[in-house]
């Protein structure tokens, strides 16, 4: 088995958003289940699994449900809060939106169990503002699941309580990071928050709060209908389950699939139809523009948390961004660059400067306008962005030039030599040679 | 190219009655403050941005300064400074749509449409402006229209759905409801009051299916669930 839609599987129903979609295939059993078990019990039960976080960092779920503190005293005693992390910005990424499209019901009912096992009274679906029809569709589940009894007061006849909100941002990638996305929950800007104090102790308005990623709650109803060895019995040694990985760029049949962890690029290209016809992969991201770009040679590279870090990159949101080789790498690393500088937040100077100056290098690159030595600066400046900017932001603003430079200096250079870009960007369009197309220009 | 200032007359006033939707957005929340994200969404569901107004009626409902209101607006790109047009149209020119052929897209409706990043049409159909990734890559290149989706688009196709937006009769969205709402209903929804539309279309485009298409053609399923581990009901169907 090569596939194994779980959270997928029925997202071909035209009704599997709905309600009655979602309960036709055993909705809402789990949190029956979920509720008849301790709490601790369900933290375990996620921890054995090997759940780790799916949006980006990989942070085993278990173990950071079992870090909200408990017990009448001190922080414990204060309310508990879980938070959604739906803000899915990272260049790249694609699933989770497709996600609470198809099957909002799955996201609320893993809320309401993760809330249950962390005693959270109160829950929030913090989703970006840009995708209003998910907007509109999480609205709804909330509201049926409400009506139906999976929400609000005494949950199943259970005597636990709930409350949850769908929270719409306002257009800020940062918003994703947590502590950013907890201070613009909290009507903020959204910037990052020192740490420590983690938000597992003083998270939102300063009390215990986990931040899960989409994928990564809606993934413990199936846990605990399966089971942690059913669910262990997916993926690799350290990183177990099922995932979604996001498929674009120059391939045949870009979209979702869902594959046990583990899987390889040149597999899903395989069973996919591959590159578009004629062409041949020149580099991708394994999990957004965040995380460092591969080539072909690592098409091998089994797509879990240890081997891609083991390359040198990161698994990060499993967005596999493929660009074939009409693609020019310095128009690549130059528009991710404008991204990150756009969205900086301002409140440390190695990003807030350091991406605004990589911009300028980059244009001037691009053009042909600049020499050898600026390369070099754009080198140094990504030395001093990395591992000192106040959050991953920075970090990731450095990834596509270091790795860019690394894997295409040669590229780089030919634009100074040859006085600009050498390719053109009408060949890399989805559209090239399409006449019902209307290129103008 | 600085635009001239807002006609304001043009703009409707803001009412007790969104007050009052004021008020019941921060009653939602366990600290009013969490309110100001989706109160400036209602704001711009009547007046299309956030206007001076606008900022007032939110400080004066949380007890904010207007400094304070107009720090966090104009953190956040969604919130605009001037009105939208009714059909807000962003073209994604992040690298991957950029490159599959978001550039061009968004080249050809600048001078389709004879304006520029962030501005609006003199009748106050159109705003334009190019975004970043908006989490719909496998449907490159992407349009969106007041937040809606408008998948896998040429430069003809996105003349022809502005043309569409002139004329006052827009196509619906690729996955998104029967009837294009306005920017302004669209906020609305933004702001926490929910429109009824996402039981309409469908529950997943073309691209989102494809992995789950094969994966049955290949017969490909995940393990079903243990017996022991789920006494309340049978494991899923193969
Ligand atoms: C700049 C930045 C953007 C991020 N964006 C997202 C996002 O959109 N969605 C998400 O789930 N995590 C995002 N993260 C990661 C979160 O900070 C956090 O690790 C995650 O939500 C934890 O959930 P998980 O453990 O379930 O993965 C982002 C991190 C950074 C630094
Ligand atoms: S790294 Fe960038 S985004 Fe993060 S805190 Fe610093 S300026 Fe803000
Ligand atoms: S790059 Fe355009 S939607 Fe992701």
């Amino acid at each position: 088995m090569v596939f194994t839609p779980v959270l997928s599987a029925h997202w071909d129903e035209p009704d599997s958003f709905t309600i009655d979609g979602y309960t036709r295939h055993c909705g809402y059993e789990a949190l029956t289940k979920a509720l008849a078990m301790q709490p601790d019990d369900l933290i375990s039960l996620v921890k054995d699994s090997g759940l780790r976080g799916r949006g980006g960092a990989g942070f085993p779920t278990g173990m950071k449900w079992g870090f909200i503190p408990q017990g009448p005293e001190g922080q414990g005693a204060k309310s508990h809060y879980l938070v959604v992390n739906a803000d899915e910005s990272e260049p790249g990424t694609c699933k989770d939106v497709p996600f609470m499209m198809a099957n909002p019901h799955a996201l609320v009912e893993g809320v309401a169990i993760a809330s249950y096992a962390i005693r959270a009274n109160h829950a929030f679906i913090y989703v970006r503002g840009e995708v209003v029809h998910v907007i509109r569709r999480l609205q709804e589940a909330v509201q049926q699941a409400y009506a139906a009894g999976h929400l609000g007061k005494n949950i199943h006849g259970s005597g636990y309580d709930l409350e949850v909100l769908v929270h719409a941002g306002a257009g800020a990638y940062i918003c994703g990071e947590e502590t950013a996305l907890l201070d613009s929950l909290e009507g903020y800007r959204g910037q990052p928050r020192l740490r420590p104090p983690f938000p597992a102790t003083h998270g939102l308005y300063a009390s215990p709060t986990v931040v899960n990623n989409v994928e990564s709650i809606a993934s413990v109803p199936s846990i605990v209908l399966g089971g942690a060895e059913w669910f262990a019995s997916m993926g690799t040694e350290k990183s177990k389950g099922y995932t979604l990985y996001s498929l674009s760029g120059h391939v045949t049949k870009p979209g979702q699939y869902e594959a046990p962890l583990g899987i390889t690029l040149r597999q899903l290209l395989e069973l996919s139809g591959g590159m578009r016809e004629g062409r041949t992969l020149k580099f991708w991201t394994p999990g957004g523009s965040s995380t460092p770009l591969l080539t072909a040679d690592h098409l091998d590279v089994p797509l879990d948390y240890e081997a891609v870090s083991a390359v040198g990159s990161m698994l990060g949101t499993k967005a596999l961004q493929c660009f074939d080789d009409t693609t020019c790498v310095v128009r690549a690393v130059l528009r991710w660059t404008e991204f990150y500088a756009h969205e900086s937040c301002g409140k440390c100077t190695p990003c807030r400067e350091g991406t605004y100056w990589m911009v300028q290098i980059l244009e001037r690159l691009e053009a042909g306008d600049a020499t050898e030595a600026d390369i070099d600066t754009l080198l140094d400046t990504c030395d001093n962005i990395f591992g000192r900017s106040f959050c991953a932001l920075g970090d990731g603003a450095t990834s596509p030039i270091v790795s860019g430079v690394q894997l295409f200096r040669d590229e780089f250079t030919q634009h100074l030599t040859s006085g600009g870009c050498p390719f053109d960007p009408a060949a890399s369009t989805v559209f090239a040679g399409v006449s019902s197309a209307g290129v103008t220009a | 190219m600085p635009q001239a200032p807002v006609d304001t007359s043009k703009v409707p006033p803001l009412t007790e009655q969104t007050r009052a939707e004021a008020r019941e957005i921060i009653a939602r929340y366990p600290r009013s403050r969490s309110a100001l994200l989706p109160m400036l969404h209602l704001v711009q569901s009547v007046q299309g941005y956030v206007s001076p107004d606008g900022i007032r009626l939110c400080s004066e409902e949380l007890g904010l300064t207007k400094a304070e209101v107009g720090a966090v607006a104009t953190f956040y790109t969604m919130y605009r400074r001037r009105p939208a047009g009714t059909y807000h149209v962003g073209v994604c020119t992040n690298t991957l749509c950029a490159v599959l052929g978001g550039d061009a897209i968004f080249a050809s409706l600048k001078e389709h449409l004879g304006l520029g990043h962030n501005e609006t049409s003199d009748d106050g159909t159109i705003s334009l402006e190019h975004l970043e990734c908006n989490a719909a890559c496998d449907y490159a290149p992407v349009v969106m229209v007041n937040w809606e989706f408008y998948d896998d688009q040429t430069p003809q196709s996105a003349r022809d759905l502005v043309d569409a937006l002139h004329a006052g009769n827009p196509p619906a969205p690729t996955r998104g409801p029967s009837r294009l709402a306005t920017f302004k209903e669209v906020s609305r929804v933004l702001a926490g009051f929910n429109d009824g539309l996402g039981q309409e279309g469908p529950a997943a485009g073309p691209a989102t299916l494809v992995g789950l298409e094969i994966a049955k053609q290949r017969g490909d399923t995940a393990p079903p669930y243990p017996a022991s581990a789920s006494p309340t009901q049978t494991p899923e169907e193969p």
